[in-house]
């Protein structure tokens, strides 16, 4: 799992089915201790109801994606399944 | 998943069984600021609309060929989403 902060959505209107009614955050990727951006960025569907600014686990791997939403069979990969407090 | 923008089609009359019908398309990856970023990419068309210029959102890996109509077929990165907007978030103070 990476760790990211949410810092825009991403509105399709034409997508595969598993991301009807589901929000995409664009999440910057933080460093290890979640601070720094590391220039990378990930867009994943929100699990958690996620906001602006809000740092984020994002899960990028493509069975335990499919888990979450309930899905077999869907494009899925990356989803934000937590909303950090604190990284020490 | 990551942004791209539709550059070109591919056109291939010869196809493993399970991609006939399957559209594929020229994909350069931006970064999170819509700028160029990497070497372009053939991509399976999830969607099956995608057309040149537009920007859409790309999945890379096993999770590709599960965007396509037979979800075992040899393919590697897809499309999965025309995009409409990106909208930066401002945080809340």
């Amino acid at each position: 799992m990476k760790i990211g902060r949410v810092s825009g959505t991403v509105v399709s209107t034409i997508s595969s089915p598993v991301y009807d009614s589901r929000r995409l955050l664009l999440c910057d990727l933080l460093d290890e201790r979640g601070e720094e951006p590391s220039g990378d960025y990930v867009i994943a569907v929100d699990a958690v109801g996620a906001g602006a600014g809000e740092t984020v686990l994002i899960l990028d791997e493509g069975n335990s994606a499919r888990q979450v939403v309930d899905m077999e069979d869907a494009p899925i990969r990356a989803v934000v399944v937590g909303i950090i407090d604190a990284v020490r | 998943m990551k942004l791209g923008r539709v550059i070109g089609t591919v056109v291939a009359s010869t196809k493993v069984a399970g991609l006939q019908g399957v559209r594929f398309l020229i994909v350069q990856p931006l970064d999170r600021d819509r700028r160029e970023s990497g070497t372009p990419v053939v991509a399976a068309d999830g969607v099956a609309m995608a057309g040149p210029g537009e920007l859409v959102t790309l999945v890379a890996s096993r999770e590709a060929a599960l965007a396509c109509p037979d979800t075992f077929v040899p393919v590697d990165h897809a499309i999965v989403g025309i995009v409409d907007e990106v909208a930066d978030l401002e945080p809340q103070t």
